[in-house]
């Protein structure tokens, strides 16, 4: 999803001496919502990563004689429905649902990058054809079409990730090309194919570095995507499936119980909510320091 | 204009071609084909027979030749049975596509009243707290799961309802799913019951929406008033109203009318999660249903509904722009 936040475009304070890296990162301390965001989202990768340290349970231990208690000491968010502890599952979900995101966006930016390439460097019929596809899936209605091939996997990690990444690189070809089209036509890379310099050295060393910053972008506003499906195919039934716990698929039976135990819906959903959120101010904020010029 | 409509029409010929591969595709990778299906679980069938169904149902020949006989058979209005209600998948479909509509047409019409005015006076006030205030929100509707909005909606007003301790205010004590109580049948208060059960999954459908259309009027608007001709409308002396109204608004309509047409085949997109919590029976839940209970030939002809609603609304967002825009029908 596009996030248009307009702000005046940033001064870039060219103090000499100073890389692009750091004026980006001078920049994206200026956005306070996008820092937040960040540090929120460290925190959640932390205590997934500490989980076994931070709980004493395992995440599919099952106690019937505690089920769906009400929050105790020794379950400060109460059991579920076979009474697994809530807080332990939400930690190890926390893995699942963070590196399914990552995962795909990484995946999603990777091709992206390939067909863009391509499809800029080229240019000509190779170009035609792959923006055509492009735009064939960009105009298909991703969820209903993820269902159907997240079922095919049957719940695998590997298959959701790689179903949801096949309907997440669109747009960053279409980003790639862009910066091809107008890299291209520029002096160094002219200089660089006088001194005989071969294709893939062009690409690799000088164009896709170069168009990298909407990449970046486009691939963290993708991990909040990603994690926002996830999580409607795990609730659906068709995409992580129990024991292994993800906050999508702890949401499937909490509808049922929401009249007797509501706490079992409020903690997976708001986690999405959070996670996504802290996603896309990173986002916002790594396209205002970035790439002041950027409006997607 | 008409050489405009024609090249359009021309240039949506790869993507119904394209589309219409994807879908075919898409059936013919499911685990396991029709007569896979029926076998499963039945002993008594001999292998010769198996064979001999492959054969009566052109399962046994090569993609391309299947992919141009579904297509035949697709163009005529026949998408196949379901496997689970042993009806012809179009039928299937037809009640449940009007089920949805009582959701998609208040969820779309709610949306754009919301989101237009708001992002027109974001756009306006930039950088004024209000603004600040709707690109706030806008981050919250892109973010939350509808679903987990949709069962809290179902606590806060089925299940807990404090409100309806205060006298007058009994009615705000909704269903908290299905589509109609049982018992009332007809008349002014089928409608009014109706009503009741539409309003939760109305808001959980339209917030989304709400949210982008917000930013799309929002940008669309900012990148109009800075537009010389604006400049010249306010250096001429005209009131605001004038300027924003006649001149602003109307050029900034024109990417927005686009963007909306585009966006409507995402509202069934949108519905299964929606649809789901709410117990509506509409085309999302089939699709769930048909989807877990391994039918994909309903699967399939939802999809195929979901292409041509694609097909239409491209053609439609082209002529909107045409008729909107002059510099694109002389061009």
């Amino acid at each position: 999803m596009a996030v248009i936040v307009e702000r005046p475009a940033a001064v870039v304070e060219a103090v000499s001496g100073q890389g692009y890296w750091q004026i980006a990162w001078r920049r994206f301390k200026k956005h306070r919502v996008a820092m937040v965001g960040g540090a929120v989202i460290l925190c959640f990768i932390a205590i997934s990563i500490l989980a076994p340290v931070l709980t004493p349970y395992e995440f599919d231990a099952i106690d019937l004689y505690n089920r769906r208690s009400p929050p105790t000491w020794a379950h400060p968010l109460g059991t579920d429905d076979l009474g697994h502890d809530v807080l332990t599952r939400l930690l190890y979900a926390g893995r699942i649902s963070l590196s399914v995101g990552f995962s795909a966006a990484l995946a999603a930016a990777l091709f992206g990058m390939v067909v863009g390439g391509i499809s800029g460097y080229y240019g000509g019929v190779l170009d035609n054809v792959l923006m055509r596809f492009t735009d064939i899936m960009f105009s298909l209605p991703d969820l209903p079409i993820l269902i159907i091939l997240a079922r095919y996997m049957g719940g695998s990690v590997t298959g959701i990730i790689i179903v949801l990444s096949a309907f997440a690189w669109m747009g960053t070809a279409r980003l790639v090309r862009g910066e091809m089209l107008k890299l291209r036509a520029q002096d160094f890379t002219e200089a660089a194919r006088a001194i005989g310099a071969s294709d893939a050295r062009i690409l690799l060393r000088h164009l896709i570095p170069n168009a990298l910053a909407p990449v970046i972008v486009a691939a963290t506003l993708t991990v909040g995507g990603a994690i926002l499906s996830e999580a409607g195919l795990s609730f659906l039934g068709v995409g992580i499936q129990p024991p292994t716990p993800s906050w999508g698929n702890m949401l499937q039976n909490a509808q049922d119980y929401v009249w007797t135990t509501p706490w079992l819906a409020i903690w997976p959903g708001a986690m999405i909510f959070l996670t996504v959120l802290c996603f896309n101010f990173l986002g916002d904020g790594l396209r205002d320091a970035l790439d002041p010029r950027l409006k997607v | 204009m008409s050489r405009y409509l024609i090249r359009r029409l021309l240039q949506m010929i790869p993507l119904v071609v394209g589309l219409s591969v994807l879908i075919f595709l898409l059936l013919a990778a499911a685990p396991g084909d029709p007569v896979d299906l029926l076998v499963f679980g039945n002993p008594n069938i001999k292998p010769e027979d198996v064979a001999r169904l492959k054969r009566l149902y052109g399962l046994d020949q090569p993609l391309y030749i299947r992919y141009f006989k579904w297509l035949w058979a697709a163009l005529h209005g026949d998408l196949g049975y379901s496997q689970v209600y042993k009806v012809p998948v179009l039928t299937l479909m037809w009640d449940r596509v009007g089920n949805s509509l009582w959701l998609q047409i208040p969820a779309f019409f709610l949306s754009l009243a919301v989101a237009v005015p708001v992002g027109i006076y974001s756009a306006l006030h930039q950088y004024s707290t209000a603004d600040y205030i709707a690109t706030f929100l806008t981050f919250f509707g892109v973010s939350i799961p509808a679903f987990w909005f949709g069962i809290m909606m179902i606590y806060l007003f089925a299940v807990w309802h404090p409100w309806t301790a205060l006298p007058g205010l009994d009615w705000l004590r909704l269903p908290a799913g299905g589509f109609s109580t049982p018992g009332i049948t007809r008349g002014l208060a089928l409608y009014l019951d109706r009503l009741r059960y539409m309003l939760l999954p109305t808001i959980v459908l339209s917030l989304l929406f709400m949210a982008s259309y917000t930013r799309y009027t929002r940008s669309s608007m900012l990148e109009v008033i800075r537009q010389d001709y604006v400049r010249t409308a306010r250096a001429k002396g005209l009131a605001e109203q004038v300027v924003v109204t006649k001149h602003a608004l109307k050029n900034a309509m024109i990417p927005i009318v686009t963007i909306v047409a585009l966006s409507i085949p995402a509202l069934f997109a949108g519905a299964p999660l929606t649809e789901t919590v709410f117990g509506w029976p509409g085309v999302g839940r089939l699709l769930v249903e048909a989807v877990l209970a391994a039918d994909f030939a309903v699967a399939q002809g939802i999809i195929i509904f979901l292409a041509a609603l694609v097909i239409v609304f491209n053609l439609l967002a082209d002529i909107a722009y045409a008729l909107l825009d002059p510099r694109i029908r002389y061009d």
